[in-house]
């Protein structure tokens, strides 16, 4: 009896053992395929993907794809691509209703910075740590992270000129009454 | 005395006395005035420097003040009297390759820290710079450039706010002790204790000290209510004012309030203290310079570059 | 001695049309400082053309150089005691009172100056907190309090004994005459630390300013001196010898040279060396970014400087005593221009981000300065009315009349 208690005990020992390495190698895997390294931010904004035109599967689906690099004239008109467009065009970053990596891996579009770190690598470590990008939340606690798009258009990321806010008044034009 | 009366001029005698008694209703009728300015009652007079004040007598003081300033600005507001945590000292970060000069920081600051509008008070100043060989040219930078958009081709942008210096030189030299560093590095100043002489002003390397020339001019409808002691609550005419790491926010664990206007993202805000904080990391991988490190002031407010 | 003093006090209120009418319009010039006063008071500091970018003016420039005059004092009691020259050991008394005049002016310009005024007891030990050793300005009330108590300790007990009828003995008095030696020349230093050690200033942050403090304090305060031990003798039956007045001159000769030499210094310095930090002097003597507001102003106060230095080096030109006034007041005006506007202003500009504000004081500031310039001329006139009758002696003798 007590043989058959150690038995089932090392059984499932052994079982726990097996899962509990299981589990810390299949996320390893996952980390290495995602390209993440280290802690990733945990409260982020999810940028919304255009509204009008997600999910794409809903025209992709019954559309054959055509990838040849070419100025779309059907469709997506209003999407100015400037951004390495010499090297890449839609398919290049877009498949379906996700993204794909350079790898061929796909991403969700919840995790599109991945996508944006693989050229923008050194941005990327920066933004991980917190250093890049508009700072909000709470600097001891729940630190608040947007992902790129948030902020930058995909398609056209070059920030447009702003107007500034005015100018402080001169010593000479600060009067008494 | 008769004799000394005939030979006495008698306009001339009787002026001196007239002009004396007029001098005196002045300088009586001055002292009926004066009272607007260092507060009605009596206790305001001799209330003590905040650091000698126990934690009861600093819950009365800020009970009286909140009354004073809602009668004074016709607003209701909270003063906080929170305490630095431990384990904390605030650094700053400003990234020189994001900054576009929008002036946005400015203007977030002064509506979240209840500046004067009218005299025109701001606690942040943006120089522009040239790009070019000269680096930090102060003489030829501006500081009231108005182009249509920014940033311009060929110049870069600044932001100056009083650099929470560890070896402060403004602390240094006020004659009250009316200014003080903070255990979590703030430099602060008791808004009733100040006597206005303005030396601080002087001993201020990076112009960062503000000084109410006139009682501060502020729309009760544009009155932040959430206020510290040391921070944002509205002061007087002839104290000296500047940026507080926006204390009444960064105590409560947020961040300054110009830290989050940024559109661009320039500003980082942390504890030095913490191995993890973005502060340091930015410390350990960027290139970090401070303004006018030759006078060893020591600031906390880090400029570098992420590209 | 009472009855002396009570006497002398009567005389306060006597005298010719002359005297009542320099005393109205002194009135009346402090009438006026004190209704600006009032609309300062009431509005803030904004009616002044001080802003945060040149936060210290006029007062402050006024005050710098009342505290040159008020330890000038010093330069009389030196010979008078120390090398027991007796003509000048008679008018240490006046250079004392002066003394005590200009520290009222200097207590005066820095009280207008403050923002809050009534807080001033804050800078008291124990019921205030002061901030001593770190900070100037406490080692300046300090040092200038001490001043005033020491010259007015000595002038009481100088009249005392003048109005028992006896001599001033230097037995009671020479511990307190001997302090204010060191104690006249700490007060300009320490007035120049307090600039001094501003890192954030590189115009003020020069070691050679509190030599200049000192020269430029011993040249102005006698030059002054010079003036009103004239007027003295003129209006009143005190004599005063030539002798000590020529003496005064002479060592007046000596610091203005001095002066001199240690400005020639500073501009070498700044001008070959050529840093940015030039640029202040440069800004007052050749104007900066098209600025030049203090330039004309500048070069007036070195010629009259020059001049003056000259005037007084040659003995048989100061010795005349029309040259002598002139040298008096050309030093006056040169150093009060060196010393107030030409050295505060250039502090701040360019400012410590390099903004260049050209200030001027406004038409308020101006008021209120002269109304304290005026009080302290009323205080030393009174000062003069009340012991010049016991000086010479006349009230101890029995009055004639009834």
């Amino acid at each position: 009896m007590k043989r058959l208690v150690f038995l089932i005990m090392a059984i499932m020992l052994h079982g726990i053992f097996l899962m509990a390495s299981s589990s810390t190698a299949a996320t390893d895997a996952q980390e290495m395929e995602n390209g993440k390294h280290g802690d990733l931010p945990r409260f982020l904004v999810p940028s919304a993907a255009s509204q009008e035109n997600f999910p794409c599967s809903r025209c992709h689906n019954f559309r054959t794809a055509d990838r040849t690099k070419r100025k779309l004239t059907a469709y997506h008109r209003n999407i100015e691509l400037k951004h390495a467009e010499d090297q890449r065009w839609c398919y290049d970053c877009h498949e379906g209703d996700q993204l794909r990596l350079q790898n061929g891996k796909l991403v969700a579009f919840t995790e599109s910075y991945v996508l944006c770190g693989q050229c923008h690598g050194t941005i990327y470590r920066d933004w991980k740590a917190g250093i890049h990008g508009k700072r909000s939340g709470e600097w001891d606690g729940d630190k608040l992270y947007r992902v790129c798009a948030n902020c930058h258009d995909p398609h056209k990321p070059r920030f447009r000129a702003i107007e500034p806010k005015q100018p402080p008044m001169k010593p000479s034009d600060i009067k008494d009454r | 005395m008769e004799e000394n009366g005939r030979r006495r001029n008698p306009l001339g005698l009787k002026l001196p006395r007239r002009t004396f008694i007029k001098g005196a209703l002045l300088g009586l009728g001055s002292a009926a005035l004066l009272p607007g300015q260092a507060g009605a009652a009596w206790e305001a007079f001799l209330q003590k420097n905040f650091r000698e004040m126990s934690d009861a007598e600093v819950r009365a003081v800020i009970a009286r003040l909140e009354k004073e300033a809602a009668g004074e600005w016709g607003k209701e507001i909270k003063i906080d009297a929170s305490k630095a945590k431990p384990g904390v000292k605030f650094g700053y970060g400003l990234d020189l390759s994001r900054c576009i000069g929008c002036r946005k920081c400015v203007y977030a600051c002064t509506e979240e820290n209840n500046q004067s509008r009218t005299p025109q008070i701001h606690w942040i100043t943006v120089l522009r710079f040239a790009k070019g060989e000269k680096w930090l040219d102060l003489e030829n930078s501006e500081k009231y450039y108005n182009p249509k958009e920014v940033p311009e081709e060929g110049f870069f942008y600044l932001p100056v706010q009083c650099q929470q210096c560890e070896n402060p030189p403004c602390v240094k030299v006020c004659p009250t002790k009316a200014t003080w560093k903070e255990p979590d590095g703030i430099v602060v100043i008791d808004y009733n204790w100040c006597i206005g002489c303005r030396y601080c002003m002087a001993a201020c390397p990076y112009g960062a000290r503000r000084f109410n020339w006139a009682r501060p001019g502020i729309k009760a409808e544009e009155i932040n209510p959430d206020t510290h002691y040391l921070g944002n609550r509205p002061r007087y005419k002839g104290v000296v004012e500047k940026c507080t790491f926006c204390v009444q926010r960064t105590r409560a664990g947020k961040y300054p309030a110009c830290v989050e206007v940024c559109p661009v993202g320039a500003r980082k805000f942390g504890n030095l203290l913490d191995p993890e904080s973005e502060i340091r990391y930015l410390i350990k991988n960027k290139r970090v310079f401070r303004l006018k490190e030759d006078l060893n002031t020591e600031p906390k407010f880090f400029y570098f570059f992420a590209t | 001695m009472i009855i002396v003093f009570l006497k002398a006090l009567k005389r306060v209120f006597q005298g010719d049309v002359r005297y009542y009418a320099w005393v109205a319009f002194l009135l009346t010039v402090i009438g006026f400082g004190v209704s600006a006063y009032l609309r300062q008071a009431d509005q803030g500091l904004i009616v002044t053309a001080m802003r945060d970018q040149v936060s210290w003016g006029f007062y402050i420039a006024n005050f710098t150089f009342l505290v040159g005059v008020a330890a000038a004092a010093v330069l009389l009691v030196i010979p008078a005691y120390l090398y027991n020259f007796k003509p000048i050991k008679e008018i240490v008394l006046f250079g004392e009172m002066l003394a005590i005049a200009a520290v009222v002016m200097c207590i005066l310009f820095v009280v207008i100056d403050m923002g809050q005024p009534l807080r001033v007891w804050h800078l008291l030990p124990l019921v205030g907190t002061m901030n001593f050793p770190s900070s100037l300005l406490v080692w300046d009330v300090i040092v200038l309090n001490g001043y005033l108590l020491i010259n007015v300790l000595l002038v009481l007990y100088a009249l005392a004994r003048l109005a028992a009828g006896k001599e001033y003995k230097l037995a009671l008095g020479l511990p307190l005459i001997l302090l204010s030696i060191p104690w006249a020349i700490s007060i300009h230093t320490v007035t120049a630390f307090l600039y001094n050690g501003l890192s954030a200033r590189p115009f003020w942050n020069a070691s050679i300013l509190a030599p200049r403090f000192l020269a430029s304090a011993f040249c102005s305060g006698p030059a002054i001196m010079l003036i009103l031990l004239q007027v003295i003798r003129k209006l009143t039956r005190v004599e005063i010898d030539n002798r000590a007045i020529f003496k005064i001159a002479e060592l007046v000769a000596y610091t203005m040279g001095i002066n001199l030499f240690l400005l020639g210094a500073e501009v070498f310095k700044e001008f070959y060396s050529g840093s940015v930090h030039a640029a202040p002097l440069e800004y007052l003597y050749f104007g900066l970014h098209g600025k030049a507001q203090l330039v004309p102003w500048m070069w007036t106060a070195l010629a009259f400087n020059v001049s003056a230095f000259f005037i007084f080096l040659i003995p048989r030109w100061r010795e005349n005593l029309l040259l002598l006034n002139i040298g008096a007041i050309l030093i006056f005006v040169g150093v009060y221009i060196e010393k107030g506007l030409g050295l505060i202003v250039p502090g701040f500009i360019p400012d410590a981000l390099g903004e260049i504000y050209e200030y001027w004081p406004s038409a308020t500031e101006g008021m209120i300065a002269a109304g304290i310039w005026a009080l302290g001329a009323l205080l030393y006139t009174i000062m003069i009315k009340f012991s010049v009758p016991i000086y010479t002696g006349e009230l101890l003798k029995k009055p004639a009349r009834g």
